[in-house]
């Protein structure tokens, strides 16, 4: 369960969050949705301890263990992923090479034996096929030359591998065309368990027809303003952010 | 060299009187006093009971350099060499050496630990004094995989498997007794006595280093490595290597170990000599991590190498790949002489400088030959206050027509008190070679830095992988078992750079 309470952060001095109260049971998916600017990202960025997000106050626990006081990796042993709205290329990294390295790391963390390359791989091409990619994934630098769909879709993968309790997809549904959001849905809904949580950060309503949420809470100006189920992304898809504005 | 706490004057007040007799029959002394003059030239011959024709190539050697001057020209700083205040031959042991491991620079020891390495071994390469056994010449044991392969009987049956080839692998020395032919026809042919400051001195006082030949038409069934020499020990700071692949043979050639050395040689003057005849390959791969000195830069060792290759047949190819994480300073450009039409010389290297290092590392592919082509791969890291200079020249003559040359630099800034500097040099006079150059200097990004955290790897695993990335291209080109220790070794070097 995650559990977040009067969380405010800033960035360069300017206060971003002012104030967020949240809570993710364990086995269900949020979504939070705003405009541009509301800090969607922020937030996801605070959670996963990037630098220059400054955490000025309240709380994050993930099944009651502080995450604002651990390194991001850390954080990511601890059952943290983040999937990137725009995922970072590593040239001359394989993408195999990255990933078991990753899977590894995160094992060592929880206290569990590494896996051997050919352990990996067993459990590498399992996942690939559950997702329907191709096995040239492994092969490629790490997002190197990727279209902006095969990243995502390598962001699902290493997801898929890594496991993790609570998933934060920051904007996975940007840029992606119907079949490769209905691939991305599959993968976190495939990861659905009762173990699992995650935070959906959307713009629109598009991706919740596949990843349906639990609830929908509404992010603007560093609060959030409105929680309510699966109909309020709806409802926000009719008439726009402005009428939740006018009605907060 | 400051390494040596004696002041000229007391050993030479000691060693004067014998001095002019000439010891080198009547004395039984396994090392010359310090300084550097021509008897001590002819002490290291007869030392060596050299043939009369080698002395004198040597004497020569040493009046040349004494009219040279030390190159000011390489972006490296270091304080005037005092080329009298140091053992050309068998220095004595240090006597100010550290006695027990608890003397040694704790960071060099953790390297050890972190790269597996026995204590016992830990400590002959720290050169603790008693510390392994005592090479008969002095200077150290190289290379700590001796003990690793266990030695003798493992090179003797690699010795055995070379010779039923016909292939000869053995210390110079010993070649200059047993082949003399050889040795006397190739011997400073690709690098003349006179060549430079650090080769002519080299010329002159070399103590020993390998000799390969392989025959015309063989392919050699195995990597040659020091490593498997038997001969191997004290080689010194002064070594000289030579590789000839007649017609039609391929070889690969390894240098170096993965674990730092300190040694009480400040200055290391190499010289490497490689000959390529018709169709023939030689591949020759260096790992390079001589003491680069402490945090603040104290006590690392200069090396000042000279390597070059002639490819002087048809279709001969020539391969340098060099991984350069050790010394304090790095000055060094393994270089190609493309005569034979058709022949082949590549480059590839990653240098990285961490702390106070300084390197000035590049190469040289002079096209002589018609239809010759070169590649240059380089890769420099900087970190610390590091400072990284590529330096290259590739000139076509007018007769290699058709020559083609293809230049990658890059550059890879870690932190913001390093320097990455790259001085291509380009002389083309003929009009229908082609040459391209591209380079790039780069920063590990935050960005990356986070994904690979966010996935959970440490800041310093993420800069392991991140750099071992940017290497990829050179590294591929090394035998693998080399390449694994090689990116070990880049991750470690590297260790404290961020953050």
């Amino acid at each position: 369960m995650l559990r977040i309470e009067g969380l405010t952060a800033e960035v360069d001095g300017k206060p971003i969050l002012k104030g967020i109260d949240l809570e993710v049971p364990a086995g269900e998916v949020h979504a939070i949705m705003g405009p541009n600017g509301s800090g969607k990202s922020t937030l996801s960025y605070v959670l996963a301890g990037r630098e220059g997000y400054e955490v000025t106050g309240g709380s994050a626990t993930l099944d009651g263990v502080d995450l604002l006081g651990m390194e991001p990796e850390e954080r990511a042993a601890a059952g943290v992923f983040l999937a990137f709205q725009y995922p970072v290329e590593l040239p001359g990294v394989g993408n195999a090479n990255f990933l078991r390295t990753a899977l590894n790391a995160i094992r060592r963390g929880k206290g569990e034996a590494e896996l051997d390359a050919m352990q990996f791989l067993k459990q590498a091409r399992a996942r690939l096929k559950e997702l329907q990619m191709s096995e040239d994934m492994l092969k490629r630098g790490v997002n190197v030359g990727f279209s902006g769909g095969e990243k995502k879709r390598n962001e699902v993968l290493q997801m898929a591998l890594l496991r993790p309790s609570l998933a934060i997809l920051d904007e996975t549904d940007s840029g992606l065309d119907i079949d490769a959001l209905k691939i991305v849905a599959d993968g976190v809904n495939a990861l659905r368990a009762p173990d699992f949580s995650a935070l959906v950060i959307t713009h629109y309503q598009r991706l919740l027809d596949y990843i349906v949420p639990d609830k929908v809470h509404v992010l603007m100006q560093g609060r959030i303003v409105q929680t309510g189920g699966p109909e309020l992304a709806k409802q926000l898809e009719a008439s726009g952010y402005a009428s939740v504005q006018a009605a907060a | 060299m400051p390494a040596v706490a004696e002041t000229l004057d007391t050993v030479q007040s000691v060693t004067e009187g014998t001095y002019k007799w000439g010891f080198e029959t009547e004395i039984e002394m396994d090392f010359a006093p310090k300084g550097l003059n021509e008897d001590t030239v002819r002490f290291i011959s007869a030392q060596k009971k050299e043939p009369e024709w080698l002395l004198e190539w040597r004497l020569k050697a040493f009046a040349t350099w004494q009219k040279m001057q030390e190159p000011r020209w390489p972006a490296v700083k270091y304080p005037p060499i005092d080329y009298q205040d140091a053992y050309y031959y068998a220095a004595p042991k240090k006597k100010d050496g550290p006695k027990s491991l608890d003397e040694v620079d704790p960071e060099l020891l953790k390297t050890y630990a972190k790269l597996g390495i026995p204590l016992k071994e830990q400590a002959i390469l720290a050169g603790v004094e008693g510390a392994g056994d005592s090479p008969a010449e002095g200077g150290r044991m190289p290379i700590a995989v001796d003990a690793v392969f266990d030695s003798v009987s493992v090179a003797t049956s690699y010795k055995e498997r070379l010779a039923k080839d016909g292939i000869i692998f053995c210390a110079i020395s010993e070649a200059v007794h047993e082949h003399p032919e050889l040795v006397k026809q190739y011997l400073g042919t690709v690098v003349p006595p006179g060549d430079n400051f650090y080769a002519a001195l080299n010329s002159a006082v070399f103590t020993d280093g390998s000799f390969v030949y392989i025959p015309k038409g063989v392919r050699c069934p195995m990597e040659l490595s020091t490593y498997f020499r038997i001969n191997a020990k004290s080689t010194g700071q002064f070594e000289r290597t030579l590789i000839i692949a007649d017609e039609g043979a391929v070889v690969s050639y390894l240098e170096g170990c993965t674990a730092p050395m300190r040694d009480e040689n400040q200055l290391h003057a190499a010289v490497v000599e490689l000959v390529a005849l018709d169709d023939s390959q030689i591949k020759y791969s260096t790992v390079q991590n001589w003491y680069p000195g402490d945090a603040e830069g104290r006590g690392g060792i200069y090396n000042f190498v000279t390597k070059r290759a002639q490819c002087r047949g048809k279709r001969s190819k020539v391969s340098w790949t060099q991984v350069e994480t050790g010394s304090a300073i790095t000055w060094k450009y393994p270089s190609c002489v493309l005569l034979g039409d058709d022949s082949v010389g590549e480059f590839y290297s990653v240098a990285i400088t961490n702390n106070h290092q300084q390197a000035d590392t590049g190469t040289k592919m002079i096209h002589v030959g018609k239809r010759t082509t070169s590649t240059i791969v380089s890769k420099g890291i900087s970190a610390g206050k590091g400072q990284n200079t590529y330096r290259g020249l590739v000139r076509v003559a007018p007769t290699a027509s058709g020559a083609r040359n293809f230049t990658q630099c890059d550059s890879l800034l870690i932190g913001d008190q390093c320097g990455a500097h790259t001085v291509p040099y380009i002389e083309n006079r003929n009009m229908s070679a082609k040459v391209e150059h591209e380079a790039t200097t780069s920063r590990i990004a935050e960005d990356q830095l986070f994904y690979c955290r966010q996935r959970g790897l440490s800041e310093e695993d993420a800069v392991g992988l991140i750099v071992n990335g940017f290497c990829r291209e050179v590294l591929k080109e090394l035998p693998m078992e080399f390449a694994v220790e090689a990116q070990k070794l880049l991750q470690i070097s590297l260790e404290g750079s961020v953050g």
